[in-house]
């Protein structure tokens, strides 16, 4: 499925093929059966409107909810923003132009669909707490509890962080907010469909993700929406047909919803055979990598964390040197330094991550058709190239002399 | 990124790899001149070394190692090439604009053609400090 003659696709984690069971699922409606669901007066429609129904039932069965509570989106960003200032706007203490509109505990390594709504909102007057976790990258309930004040409206907590693959203490948190009738949404882009969803046991108000990451196609997802204890309300982002309970106006994307249910259905089936075999493909990257090189590291907690994705650094190698050395390799680097043309990584800098020995990091995150062969040549490929590099890196060199090299006088430009 | 041929070459294939010494023992060595410039966190650092000839006053040799992207590896490599054999007063003059030109560096790396200069007079500064040669009133170094 991911091959390709010229390089291994190690970056599940960014996007997924598409599953082809789920491409045969979308054809009849591109074509035979394209109707509007909202039009209820025809044929058409009503093959459109049942296509949206079963996927609707699919989607809730992975999450554990109600098919009345699930909410289609064009993915998690469309969520994530829906249910932030969805959830502010209508649940805020005072209203616009005053100083304070309510308290939003979210925290610094969230994806950036999260953070940006959010820095929104404090702009707009609300006050946000941004949670700095600590170097594990686990967000605990005590954490968030500390945090949580008279006026808190919003919790807004991603379920695993989508570059260490680190799991937060979602159910606590979800009872947290459910005994102080604080709002709860998480972020479940990397979690959904790789990991038993039920959004009862974890107290979840709000929960979104994208289908392209479960092996669905892009520009569709889902936001669940708590209907009863408590019933959420939302204010919609978009006027318009008041598709969609009135929560996102806009004809319904009948291929994309009817390919995220069958990719829904396939995950219920088949994520914890895949996820088994997962996990024992991430071992066997990081057992070969931290037996073979010294000074690296696999970043984030050691066992709450997902199956297939390992985030690990290497010291006195520079992060696009190495990439330029794998090239056959696709997968995601997050160096914590700068360099001109990698970005650097905000969530590896707040996990401290580049203070010591982490010059370079590497995202690897495998799927549903990764083979152990695939996995043991990119391992290969990425020791040879540390190797190689460190030979040319006078950092190493110094490091192996016992130089301190946050104690040098470096001179910067 | 699309990089250039000459510089995967040079990323692939790197010349004058390595040094004269441990760094404690090229900091006594009278013959060598070192020049360490960039920082880790800027995601750059180069270490430039030449041997001289104090009879003749040429570079023998020249030693390179670099952290960095494949442009960086690339000019210090092409550095080290073209030092061998030249004068001090002949490396002094060599531009970062050549090492662009050769290398057909994209603009967003010329940052490490300038690199590479700085670590050529660097050297030559450590090695004339050693000796007690006065350091000519050197242009400075093109434009940051």
């Amino acid at each position: 499925m991911t091959d390709r003659p010229d390089t291994i696709y190690l970056d599940h984690a960014a996007t997924t093929p598409c599953d082809p069971r789920v491409v045969e699922a979308m054809l009849p409606y591109f074509t035979t059966m394209f109707g509007n669901p909202g039009s209820r007066n025809h044929k058409f429609g009503w093959d459109a409107e049942s296509g949206v129904d079963k996927a609707r039932e699919q989607v809730a069965k992975l999450i554990g909810a109600d098919e009345k509570e699930v909410i289609f989106t064009s993915g998690a960003t469309e969520g994530n923003n829906l249910a932030i200032k969805g959830v502010a706007y209508l649940y805020e203490k005072a209203p616009a132009g005053s100083p304070n509109r309510g308290h939003i505990i979210t925290s610094i390594i969230e994806h950036k669909a999260v953070l940006d709504p959010c820095k929104r909102l404090q702009k707009e007057g609300f006050d946000v707490t941004f949670l700095e976790p600590p170097k594990d990258g686990v967000i605990t309930a005590a954490m968030v509890q500390a945090a949580m004040r008279e006026d808190t409206i919003l919790v807004s907590l991603m379920w695993a962080n989508n570059e260490i693959g680190t799991i937060n203490e979602i159910p606590e948190i979800g009872a947290l907010c459910h005994e102080r009738g604080i709002i709860f949404h998480t972020d479940a882009t990397q979690w959904v469909g790789k990991m038993p969803t039920d959004v009862e046991k974890a107290q979840v108000d709000l929960l979104s993700f994208s289908g392209h990451k479960i092996y669905g196609p892009k520009g569709v997802g889902a936001l669940y929406v708590r209907r009863r204890k408590p019933r959420v309300r939302l204010q919609a982002l978009a006027d318009g047909g008041g598709q969609e309970r009135g929560f996102r106006s806009g004809t319904l994307n009948v291929t994309g919803i009817v390919g995220l249910g069958k990719a829904c259905e396939i995950a219920m089936q088949e994520m914890e055979k895949d996820a088994a075999r997962l996990v024992q493909l991430r071992d066997r990257v990081e057992n070969a990598v931290t037996s073979q090189l010294d000074s690296c590291q696999v970043n984030g907690h050691p066992t709450k964390r997902l199956p297939h994705l390992t985030n690990i650094s290497f010291g006195f190698v520079e992060g696009e040197g190495l990439m330029m050395a794998i090239k056959d390799i696709a997968c995601s680097s997050g160096s914590a330094c700068t360099s001109a043309s990698l970005e650097p990584s905000y969530v590896l800098k707040g996990l401290g991550v580049g203070d010591e020995l982490a010059h370079s990091s590497l995202r690897l995150s495998m799927g549903k058709w990764t083979t152990a062969e695939q996995v043991d040549y990119a391992t290969n490929k990425i020791i040879e190239a540390v190797k190689r590099l460190r030979e040319m890196s006078p950092l190493y060199d110094m490091h192996k002399e016992g130089i301190d090299l946050s104690k040098v006088e470096w001179a910067h430009h | 990124m699309a990089y250039g041929p000459k510089i995967i070459e040079h990323y692939e294939k790197p010349r004058n790899v390595g040094a004269f010494g441990t760094t404690a023992e090229v900091k006594t060595r009278k013959d060598v001149g070192v020049g360490l410039v960039g920082a880790p966190e800027c995601g750059d650092v180069m270490q430039l070394q030449i041997r001289v000839n104090p009879t003749t006053g040429l570079i023998e040799d020249a030693k390179f190692k670099t952290f960095g992207c494949g442009s960086a590896i690339a000019s210090s490599s092409l550095a080290t090439e073209w030092l061998k054999g030249k004068t001090l007063d002949e490396a002094e003059a060599i531009k970062n604009t050549q090492i662009v030109e050769e290398l057909s560096l994209p603009p967003v790396k010329i940052h490490c053609s300038v690199l590479a200069e700085d670590a050529i007079h660097a050297a030559i500064k450590d090695y004339q400090e050693k000796n007690g040669l006065a350091a000519k009133p050197a242009e400075q170094a093109a434009t940051h």
